[in-house]
């Protein structure tokens, strides 16, 4: 018998042996494993939920705090700053110009953002570098007027109560794709309550369905 | 309890269900999905308010109105004008292009001052001091005239100027570029009288008679002749094309009628002779010639009959006594000259036959013909204050009467005939015959500045650069020139805000002429060019500043002109290619690339094709009967008396044999990876030749031959 045959006949004379005498062990094993696979699980799973976000989107402030009531009080309505130009394409958020429709190189309030806002900006005729919340990916077309106008549907359905906010809360931007956690929505497992709280294409499609009785092509938005 | 392998794999199976479970999983492939339909490092346009100024091409004489679109005032894209009544909305593929030049890699950036080899950086108010000194030099040697100045036209308030401030500072030494307008002004000159020009009015001709005239190859104002001969099925008006090669206007012609080349004067005084003989001509018309018509009658009776005719041209005689009763009988006939684009050198022999072919028919000043008038005037400067070394050198006779005999005084004097010059909007070291002996000559000059936006070949001989604004960022009355039947002025507006330290060359000319002081800086009294234009154009500045252009005239010319024959009477020499060998090689324009003024834009010279530019290789028609033992697209060696270079032929039944086509406006030099090192330029392949008479480099080839690579 060679030394090779020989090793394997033993072999699988101890394996055989150990196989008997390790079904107690086995179970002994499984409990354990059974625990270590609980505390993984569980483990991942909230650094999946809860830790991943923290990982995936940065922070960032908006160059000063912006008050939407009071300027939606002094304004009257949303369409005074955020309004459709001649052609229909959408101004977004109001360049400087706009601003100093009201504004001045006087201060008007006596916030500090007021005056962040003039010293570093009117003064220097320096565009405001806005975070945009709602800013879709560079692959979707989004025509406002279609919706506004034409749908005749308000600015709440997909921008929720942001007149009503008195402070800019924090951008977050997603490390990978670089935009705006609004779009994916708050919740990271994508669960919505309101309308605006997610708008990923699954939504406009949903709501074009519901709307108009057909989810619509892809070049409509993807051209 | 013991710790085993099974309980890590317990551990493991939990952190993969753990995440999987977690929404990471299911986020991070959504993120990935979108960064990949999003490349980060892809750039996109930036998202604005749109907006459109309108505004007039200056890349080409031709002039067209164009609309520039802006995100946010940045412009994006240039469009044709549709009200511009020289275009009506069209556009050609480098005026479409024309924002690359904004951001061109060759753009000066900054006023230059050549020390050794190199360009180093100056200020404005530096550059213009240097230039002033020596201006203040050679006025102070009492030499005035030793001031010469390039441009690249006559008309319009910078080329006045320049013009102005040669005069006051005491120089008759102001040159223009060869140009069609050039030409039509020399043609008119000699046959009409000084101070007139010649327009042909091809939107309503019924029969044009082209003497290789690429009209659909940018000859005239390009995109109004696009539209002139794409009406032309409409109108049933017909087109003969006389040339060579079978270009993309012959191809589009009624008939295309090949022709040896340089013969074009010789087939035209053919007709000429055809139309005499068999009395043809407008009686009424015949009486306005002067100069010895009898003497030109009987000079084509017995020089250019049909059949000596053939002999000299290649055409057949039946065909041409056939090409002459046409014309002659058509309502409504135009023969029009200028090879190619018209810019390119030309015999004033063959300008004045075709054009005497005008006169004969006698459809000058009449719709559909040739219109004769005077050059139009739109711009009133106001006198000029002279001195006495002013009126002394501007008294003084030109150091040549064109740009080629400049150069040739120049290489030929021991002595520097020009002690300064300025070039403004003109390359003539790549756009003139045989490029090396241009440099020659302005290597000899001590002190050169140029005004161009770009480092190109002749700004790279300059000892200053002042850099001019591209026409998308000045300010500038533009006004239409190249033989287009209505006289049209158009304003070229800013539309953005200098992208680099550059001027509008007539601010430039203003500071240098108050740097000079004395007479010169009293003619130059305007703060800004601006101020200047507003004052010079008077009563149209209204209509230019707010509709953007302002029509002379639209109106047929009424006025019977008279025409002297006397030139050609005295049956002036024909032009021979220079060389001793057996082919012919003739330049070619092609619509994809410039020859002239600004080189060829990175879009554009991306849109040329493999017959033309192969690679970094250029390719030259052929036809298979000359080329005998070459395969189309074989490598072979050119050699013309000024050279040799490597070429790829192309087989091309559409080119008489004998002949050898290649494209003009390739084989740039300078820093611009884009458009430099491509090809190669032709003019470096051909030498002037002289026109005894009218003194024009007439060089329509020179002799080649072909050998294996």
């Amino acid at each position: 018998m060679s030394e090779i045959e020989n090793k394997a006949e033993n072999g699988s004379t101890e394996s055989a042996g150990e196989g008997t005498a390790g079904e107690a062990k086995d179970d002994k094993g499984l409990g354990l494993g059974v625990i270590f696979f609980i505390v993984a699980f569980v483990a991942c799973f909230l650094s999946g939920t809860l830790l991943f976000p923290k990982l995936l989107y940065s922070k960032k402030e908006q160059p000063f705090n912006f008050d939407h009531v009071l300027h939606a009080d002094e304004a009257g309505d949303c369409e005074t700053c955020h309004s459709l130009r001649e052609d229909g394409s959408f101004t977004g958020i109001p360049k400087l110009a706009t601003c100093l429709d009201c504004h001045s190189e006087d201060v008007l309030g006596e916030t500090e953002d007021e005056a962040t806002f003039v010293e570093e900006y009117v003064v220097n005729e320096k565009e405001v570098p806005w975070h945009v919340y709602s800013r879709q990916p560079d692959s979707v077309f989004f025509s406002h007027a279609a919706h506004t106008e034409a749908g005749g549907m308000d600015c709440i359905s997909c921008h929720g109560h942001i007149g009503e906010s008195t402070s800019s809360r924090p951008y977050e931007e997603n490390r990978i794709t670089g935009y705006s956690r609004d779009i994916w929505g708050k919740n990271i497992f994508g669960i919505k309550k309101h309308s605006w709280d997610r708008m990923k294409m699954d939504d406009c499609a949903a709501c074009h369905k519901k709307e108009t009785g057909h989810q619509g092509y892809c070049f409509q938005c993807h051209k | 309890m013991k710790v085993d392998r099974r309980s890590f794999l317990g551990l493991g199976i939990g952190a993969v269900a753990g995440i999987a479970v977690s929404p990471m999983g299911m986020k991070l492939t959504d993120d990935s999905s979108i960064w990949t339909q999003n490349w980060p490092w892809t750039p996109v346009p930036v998202d604005g308010e749109v907006t459109y100024e309108s505004s007039v091409c200056s890349l080409c004489p031709g002039s067209c109105g164009i609309s520039i679109r802006k995100i946010d005032g940045r412009p994006v894209k240039i469009e044709g004008l549709a009200e511009y009544p020289v275009n009506y909305g069209g556009a050609c593929l480098h005026g479409i292009a024309g924002l690359q030049y904004l951001y061109d890699p060759a753009r000066v950036k900054t006023p230059l001052k050549k020390n050794g080899d190199k360009f180093e950086e100056i200020s404005w108010d530096d550059a213009i001091a240097i230039i002033a000194g020596k201006l203040a030099d050679i006025r102070k040697s009492n030499s005035p005239e030793k001031l010469a100045c390039i441009v690249d036209k006559e008309q319009g308030s910078v080329s006045g100027l320049f013009k102005r401030l040669l005069k006051t500072f005491g120089s008759p030494n102001f040159y223009t570029m060869p140009s069609l307008e050039s030409y039509l002004e020399l043609t008119a000159e000699a046959l009409h009288g000084e101070g007139q020009t010649i327009a042909f009015d091809l939107e309503n001709a019924s029969f044009v008679l082209s003497f290789g005239a690429g009209i659909i190859e940018g000859w005239g104002s390009p995109v109004n002749c696009f539209k002139a001969n794409a009406s032309r099925k409409e109108r049933k008006a017909k087109l003969y094309q006389i040339e060579p090669r079978l270009s993309n206007t012959a191809a589009n012609a009624d008939k295309w009628i090949p022709i040896k080349p340089g013969t074009e004067a010789d087939l035209a005084l053919g007709i000429c002779a055809v139309i005499l003989e068999k009395k043809l001509f407008d009686s009424t018309a015949t009486t306005n010639f002067k100069g010895g018509l009898n003497k030109f009658g009987a000079l084509l009776q017995k020089d250019y009959t049909p059949s000596k005719t053939a002999e000299i041209t290649g055409v057949k005689a039946s065909d041409i006594e056939k090409i002459a009763t046409l014309f002659a009988k058509a309502k409504m006939p135009v023969a029009v000259f200028g090879k190619g684009r018209g810019d390119g050198a030309q015999s004033l022999k063959e300008l004045a036959a075709v054009h005497t072919l005008n006169c004969l028919v006698g459809n000058i000043n009449k719709k559909g013909g040739a219109f004769v008038q005077p050059k139009f005037k739109y711009l009133e400067f106001a006198d000029e204050v002279m001195d006495s070394i002013a009126d002394k050198g501007f008294a003084k006779t030109k150091t040549g009467n064109y740009v080629n005999q400049l150069i040739e005084k120049l290489n030929a004097s021991s002595q520097p005939v020009v002690e300064a010059l300025f070039v403004y909007n003109a390359n003539p070291c790549h756009s003139l015959h045989d490029p090396k002996t241009i440099k020659q000559a302005i290597g000899k000059i001590p002190f050169v500045v140029n005004f161009s936006s770009f480092l190109d070949e002749t700004a790279m001989e300059a000892d200053i650069i002042l850099p001019s604004h591209t026409f998308i960022e000045r300010l500038e009355d533009v006004p239409s020139s190249a033989g287009l039947a209505k006289s049209v002025v158009g304003l070229t507006k800013p539309v953005i805000e200098p992208v680099f330290n550059t001027k509008n060359p007539g601010d430039a000319i203003i500071l240098i002429a108050k740097a000079l002081e004395g007479n010169v800086a009293q003619s130059f009294e305007w703060e800004t060019y601006e101020e200047c234009l507003e004052g010079m154009a008077g009563e149209i500045w209204d209509s230019l500043s707010e509709d953007g252009f302002a029509i002379i005239s639209e109106e047929v010319p009424s006025e019977s002109v008279p025409v002297n024959i006397s030139f050609l009477a005295n049956n002036p020499a024909t032009v021979q290619a220079q060389g001793d060998f057996e082919l012919t090689l003739i330049p070619i324009d092609n619509m994809r690339l410039i020859s002239a003024g600004v080189s060829v834009s990175p879009f554009a010279i991306k849109t040329v094709s493999d017959k033309v530019l192969k690679g970094k290789d250029i390719v030259v028609d052929i036809n298979p009967l000359t080329a005998r033992g070459f395969k189309d697209g074989d490598y072979a060696m050119l050699t013309t008396p000024k050279g040799t270079v490597t070429v790829i032929l192309s087989m091309n039944e559409g080119i008489m044999p004998g002949v050898i086509g290649m494209v003009e406006g390739l084989g740039h030099t300078f820093d611009n990876k884009y458009v430099s090192n491509k090809g190669i330029n032709v003019n470096d392949l051909i030498g002037p030749v002289i026109e005894s008479g009218s003194g024009l480099d007439a060089a329509f080839g020179i002799k080649a031959k072909i050998s294996k690579a």
